[in-house]
């Protein structure tokens, strides 16, 4: 299974498009795609894809629930001592939970000398499947006002994985990611084969760009880029990328055109026969890159 | 004081560029930039730092390779997946923490029957006051990968409310980041207004929709900016429907301009490099923001 990761620092940089129209092609080509929206915060993939979903499920993080007759409280309060979140505290002798800045680390169950935790979960949204063009779709969708994502992520990954081990054939897995270098972002990229960086000519562009290869590099995973509305700014992406030995596999034109079409949810190969030609000889890049790393 | 947040939900939609023209705008502020993963503003706004402070949040474990005896309890309670298991042809036998994966519970240090799994602080990023042409600037820097975005946010958050107090300024200016997640809610919270920089598009009217969810969800008044707006206008129009129905005034329209990216090249708020044109457009936003705060 090749595991292809599409990442940036930068936002709105064309994650998604990028995303979805290469497993769209993919598919034309008869390729089987197992997609994973891992942007769980704001999914987007499914807006391009024509999804149908068939099943959600409720993905929770595990939260302490407190047995009162077992607890001793302020006698032991020995979950409260080592609870590195500050998610259990002692009020009016007794413990009590906060699940909400629980990070669902199970030490508060480990460390009870009375077996008085149990679980009782934090719901953090739910775990999407479903099928678009010939596509398995994997999807999260976080629950406003929760705060982590990570754990969602993971849960995605994970159904994407069982669903790509279950086929007949070997599929590729798109990770769609979002945006940023921070904690869920390394979630979405670990173990991925190759990862996909798309990125901007502009000067915001190119700061994030910097970060996002730092963090590729310090995960140690192959990676290449993608200029997005290539000629929209200037070229000091290009030369970066030249001068850090970051392979370019596709330059992506500015166009208004593709922009409107963009807007409307629609497939950017689909606008002219120019995309098309530069989408077939990214996925053709992409397929040659990833196999490369695959075989070394 | 009053403290107003850009937000978006999707990434992209200009939040950095409508934040830069606003600083330019009205009398000084304190400004935040609160993107502490990707941050941007100092881009257009190139601060003078005054100050750098050292971002200690939480811990991160580490192993002595010395003193563990490889039993495994460690790997086996982590739900982080964060301890690797040793190198099936290295010499030593000893499980190794991937800090990356690591959000310092503490667990491993609890059940290592050995003393090898022990708790440090962790440095996770860098936090700064300068000065830039508008006024005071606090900004950050998460280190790559790092956990406790949210913390880093909210001293961001209570830097710039403390500057702004010392120093008589009415509001602080925040760039938040994407998402709805954690540094998003820090950067919410209890902030007297929220823009939401929209584009017309199915993505950006997907994720403003989650954002505003989060706003009403947090009781904190929004109002909306849709940027690039003649690129569709039925979707900009739909979107504004939707803002209708949600009591989330207009606070302004925005035209899909190369000038936008011509000012960021140049280093320039939009306002500095098109005065007349673009910066005419900003005025109107900042005009039925002011009026609303």
């Amino acid at each position: 299974m090749t595991k292809i990761a599409i990442a940036s620092g930068k936002g709105g940089t064309g994650k998604t498009t990028l995303a979805v129209n290469l497993a769209a092609l993919f598919r034309e080509q008869g390729r089987r795609v197992v997609f994973a929206d891992c942007d769980v915060e704001e999914p987007n993939a499914h807006l391009f894809l024509d999804v149908t979903w068939s099943q959600e499920q409720p993905a929770t993080l595990f939260t302490p629930h407190i047995d009162e007759n077992t607890c001793l409280g302020e006698e032991c309060g020995e979950c409260v001592r080592l609870c590195a979140f500050k998610a259990l505290i002692l009020m009016a002798g007794e413990v009590m939970v906060f699940p909400e800045l629980c990070h669902g680390c199970t030490l508060c169950v480990k460390a009870c000398p009375h077996d008085a935790v149990s679980e009782a979960g934090r719901e953090l949204g739910i775990v999407r499947r479903g099928a678009a063009s010939n596509m398995d779709m994997l999807g999260g969708l976080m629950r406003v006002g929760e705060a982590m994502a990570t754990p969602l992520i993971r849960a995605v990954k994970d159904a994407a994985e069982a669903t790509a081990a279950g086929g007949s054939t070997d599929p590729i897995t798109i990770w769609d990611c979002p945006p940023g270098t921070a904690c869920p972002v390394i979630e979405a990229l670990s173990d991925a084969d190759y990862v996909l960086l798309a990125c901007e000519p502009t000067p915001f562009g190119l700061h994030d760009l910097k970060l996002a290869v730092g963090l590729v590099r310090e995960l140690g995973l192959p990676h290449g880029a993608v200029i997005n509305r290539d000629g929209m700014g200037d070229d000091r992406v290009k030369q970066y990328l030249t001068e850090e030995n970051i392979p370019l596999l596709a330059a992506i034109p500015h166009s208004l055109e593709a922009a409107r079409a963009c807007s409307e949810g629609k497939l950017l190969m689909e606008v002219s026969d120019e995309l098309r030609g530069v989408f077939s000889e990214l996925a053709h890049a992409l397929i040659g890159e990833a196999g490369k790393e695959a075989s070394s | 004081m009053k403290q107003m947040v850009i937000v978006s939900g999707k990434g992209g939609t200009g939040k950095t560029s409508v934040t830069a023209a606003l600083a330019s705008l009205g009398p000084d502020k304190v400004l935040a930039d609160c993107d502490v993963d990707a941050a941007d503003l100092h881009l257009v706004l190139t601060p003078q730092v005054s100050q750098e402070h050292e971002f200690w949040s939480g811990q991160v474990a580490s192993i002595d390779p010395e003193l563990c005896t490889a039993c495994g309890e460690c790997h086996q309670g982590c739900v982080y997946k964060a301890i690797a298991e040793p190198a099936s042809d290295s010499q030593d036998q000893a499980y190794s923490v991937l800090t990356e994966h690591c959000e310092g519970c503490g667990l491993c240090a609890y059940v290592c029957p050995s003393g090898a799994a022990i708790m440090n602080d962790r440095k996770s990023g860098r936090w700064f006051v300068s000065e830039t042409r508008f006024g005071s600037m606090v900004h950050a820097e998460l280190f790559l990968g790092e956990e406790n975005s949210g913390k880093l946010v909210t001293q961001v958050r209570t830097i710039s409310q403390e500057l702004a107090e010392t120093q008589g300024r009415g509001l602080v200016l925040v760039d938040g980041p994407p998402g709805i997640g954690c540094p998003v809610i820090a950067s919410l919270t209890g902030a007297d207004l929220a823009l939401v920089v929209a584009e017309p598009t199915i993505s950006a009217r997907h994720d403003l929709e989650r954002v505003i969810g989060l706003t009403q969800h947090f009781r904190i008044p929004a109002m909306a900016v849709i940027n690039k707006f003649d690129v569709n206008p039925d979707q900009a129009r739909s979107i504004e429907a939707f803002c209708r129905e949600h009591d989330v005034p207009l606070a302004g329209r925005l035209p899909y301009d190369p000038g936008f990216t011509r000012a960021q090249t140049k280093g320039q708020a939009i306002t500095e490099y098109d005065p007349r044109g673009l910066g005419k457009e900003a005025a109107k936003v900042w005009a039925a923001v002011e009026k609303y705060l």
